[in-house]
């Protein structure tokens, strides 16, 4: 009896330790999971641990800020690190949800792409919104946005993330307007209804998809014919499962992707050292290794090999048609369209 | 005397035994109350709240939000209401409550976040003139329309969220007027989720009440046998049950394989991300509840009555309805309700297996709070879900009283 207690009082003590010390280097990290985790995962979180000794706990959420407004209401915030739209990067700062950065501490940030780095966020890749079909399926290969509206040269389901953000961009795109003016016409009522009545064209083949990562599942199930998707969760779907998919490039929506600290977290300090050791050259260049998303900065880009880059959103070959995502216009509009979009989907 | 005192004594001794007894009883059941206080009834009641509270303008700006209820919504404000605005915006920056309320003004006005971000920070320190100083910064600020939002935002608490939840709002004049058709969403959305639920609730009564009748009558043994195959699917995970639905109905499932390789059909049926899908998966996930609240009624009713009228002369059929279906009804009443409601508040399902058309109500709230950040919306939307449970548990109490249901 007495020995079996002299255990569990040493265990309990040994557990106490571990959780102490757990709690003192844990940086509690959220991102949009899947492939997009493990990479991070693999470019930044091991390295920085290797480094400092700090570790990662990963937890994946679908974006928005709700319930990170939740926690800084409630006083309570448990995530130290952030991974974040640009909408939300932006609003999250305006409504005092995210810490303000030393932005000092990241040194000579001239070869950022304008527009990278905000008060509150750090960009650390630019993503993009494609769409891709399976070349097993298809005789003819789709090239266009026009291709992916075409139901009578391609016959099919489309598979499109259920929101009007990149949808609406692309039924424009796809009716003939430049990319260039994209949010020039969006921003009219004339031009919302064209977006709407070219989505109507195709809406009864429409299969609307909510996670990221059901969009290479609808099109590796045959639901779809051509999916919108992350253009790294195809190249993932490629690269490790063997997918016999086909990226089309044409009328791609980019976007960065940042790192934020929220108000209020617990590892704060350590989230914030984190941010300023991803943004160095060889560690941000590491990422595309793993995932087909590309660096913000031309030092990192210079790191990368030329195969690789050929995969990129950024690469000249499939840069040519591209529209950058809009985030003052969707911050002030996404609401309105949006329930205009939930009452056409209904009709 | 001394008979009535003792028996007056003895009486309020019992009096007092049992109140002793009912305060015991009461102080057993307080742990279970508070928590149900603490953990159930009052985050509800905080959220419903939020459908009514508007707190953002008072909190940014008080002292536009004490003064701009004077302006009678003609013509432009006067410069004490624009002076005060201008007053207010420095402060509401520095203290962060700016971003909460150029959120909650886009949801009056789309642009409005823009239109207030880009004021504060062009505000010029000191003008003679605000209106015309706010004008020059954007041309906006010389029409009505954002100082009229302005004004609905200071009325606190307001209907607003409440008339949008019903797809109305206040127009300029005062008067309530309907949302254009391509923005309506939520009464279209409540209309979908009652007959969504209502027929889910016939398909299980249909598909359920013959599997009850069967447990009930068979003998134990292979009663046992059939109960598990009842039982199995009630325990495991809605989510489980949903996704194997996808992988059974989807166009390269194993339903349209079969189907067309026995030639029945040569291209895959429709039968995932459409009505049919959601219809399918929900009566599955609710069938156990209609079989179990049916199954339990009628295990106590007696063989004997139906013996009794067959043996009288009656058609099994009139048997059967006027002697046997009578007393199963509290069970049927009590699993419809049951699996009516639960349906009213279906998300998960309709959200995988339904296709554009099959949003319910709850799919919306989710979207207000998950996307939005709109929880007055919200909670206002959840109002009217409670309001019509309610409403339809005093129909149902009405018609088939809640004294009689039976749930086991």
């Amino acid at each position: 009896m007495k020995f079996d207690k002299g255990i569990a009082g040493a265990a309990l003590v040994a557990g106490l330790c571990i959780a102490g010390a757990a709690r003192a280097e844990t940086i509690s990290v959220v991102t949009f999971g899947g492939a997009y985790e493990a990479a991070a995962k693999q470019a930044y979180f091991d390295p920085f641990t290797k480094e400092t000794g700090t570790g990662f706990s990963l937890e994946a959420y679908d974006g928005g800020l709700a319930k990170l407004s939740a926690m800084v209401e409630a006083k309570n915030t448990t995530w130290d690190l952030i991974d974040l739209e640009s909408n939300d990067a932006i609003a999250g700062c305006d409504e005092g949800l995210l810490q303000k950065l030393d932005l000092a501490t990241l040194g000579d940030t001239s070869d950022f792409i304008p527009g990278s780095i905000t008060p509150c966020a750090v960009a650390t890749m630019v993503w993009s919104t494609v769409f891709a079909y399976d070349k097993t399926k298809l005789a003819t290969a789709p090239t266009s946005m026009a291709d992916f509206f075409d139901l009578k040269a391609f016959p099919g389901k489309r598979g499109l993330r259920k929101s009007p953000k990149a949808t609406l961009e692309w039924a424009l795109i796809a009716d003939g307007v430049a990319a260039a003016d994209v949010y020039k016409v969006l921003g009219t009522p004339a031009g919302v209804d064209r977006a709407f009545k070219k989505l109507d064209s195709i809406k009864k083949d429409i299969v609307w998809w909510e996670a990221g990562s059901q969009a290479p599942q609808l099109l590796a199930d045959g639901a779809v014919v051509m999916v919108q998707a992350y253009n790294g969760r195809i190249s993932n779907a490629v690269k490790e499962q063997g997918k016999p998919f086909v990226t089309v490039w044409d009328g791609q929506v980019y976007d960065f992707e940042w790192w934020g600290v929220p108000t209020g977290a617990k590892s704060g300090d350590a989230a914030k050292k984190f941010i300023a050791f991803q943004a160095k050259p060889e560690v941000l260049s590491q990422l595309s290794k793993y995932i087909a998303y590309a660096p913000p900065r031309s030092k990192a880009v210079e790191l990368i090999d030329a195969e690789t880059l050929k995969g990129m959103p950024t690469a000249p070959a499939n840069f040519g048609n591209a529209v950058q995502i809009d985030v003052p216009f969707w911050t002030d509009n996404f609401d309105a369209l949006n329930k205009r979009f939930t009452a056409w989907l209904a009709q | 005397m001394t008979v009535t005192t003792d028996r007056d004594d003895r009486a309020g001794a019992f009096r007092r035994a049992r109140r002793r007894d009912a305060r015991r009883a009461f102080a057993l059941a307080v742990p279970l109350l508070a928590f149900l206080l603490i953990t159930f009834i009052a985050p509800i009641v905080m959220l419903l709240m939020r459908g009514v509270q508007n707190p953002e303008l008072s909190r940014a700006m008080p002292v536009l939000s004490a003064s701009i209820g004077a302006w009678d919504g003609t013509g432009l404000p006067d410069e004490t209401i624009a002076a005060a605005f201008a007053a207010d915006l420095p402060g509401a920056q520095e203290s962060g409550s700016l971003g909460p309320l150029a959120r909650r003004l886009n949801f009056y006005l789309p642009e409005f976040r823009s239109l207030l971000m880009k004021t504060a920070r062009r505000l010029p320190p000191a003008a003679d003139d605000w209106r015309a100083a706010l004008a020059a910064i954007d041309e906006r600020w010389a029409t009505p329309e954002p100082w009229r939002v302005l004004q609905r935002a200071a009325i606190n608490p307001t209907p607003d969220y409440l008339l949008a939840a019903m797809d109305a709002k206040v127009g300029p004049e005062g008067g309530v007027t309907a949302a254009p058709a391509d923005e309506s969403v939520y009464v279209d959305a409540f209309g979908r989720t009652f007959w969504i639920s209502a027929v889910v609730t016939f398909l299980c009564l249909v598909f359920g009440y013959p599997v009850a009748w069967l447990l009930a009558n068979l003998p134990p043994k292979q009663a046992d046998r059939l109960m598990i195959l009842v039982i199995v699917p009630f325990w495991t995970s809605l989510l489980v049950r949903t996704t194997a639905w996808y992988v059974l109905l989807q166009p390269g499932g194993v339903i349209n394989s079969l189907l067309i390789w026995t030639g029945l059909t040569t291209e895959p049926l429709p039968l995932v991300f459409n009505r049919t899908g959601v219809l399918i998966g929900m009566t599955h996930i609710l069938l156990p509840f209609m079989i179990l609240a049916i199954y339990s009624v009628m295990k106590g009713i007696s063989p004997t009555y139906m013996r009794a009228a067959l043996s009288l002369g009656a058609h099994p059929v009139v048997a059967f309805l006027r002697i046997y279906l009578p007393q199963t009804l509290p069970g049927v009443g009590a699993g419809c309700f049951l699996v009516f409601v639960l349906a009213l508040g279906y998300y998960i399902t309709p959200a995988l297996l339904g296709g554009a058309g099959d949003e319910m109500i709850s799919q919306l709230i989710a979207i207000q709070t998950n996307q939005q950040l709109n929880w007055g919306l919200a909670g206002a939307l959840s109002a009217y879900l409670v309001l019509f449970t309610l409403v339809f548990y005093f129909i149902f109490n009405k018609l088939v009283g809640v004294d009689r249901l039976r749930f086991g």
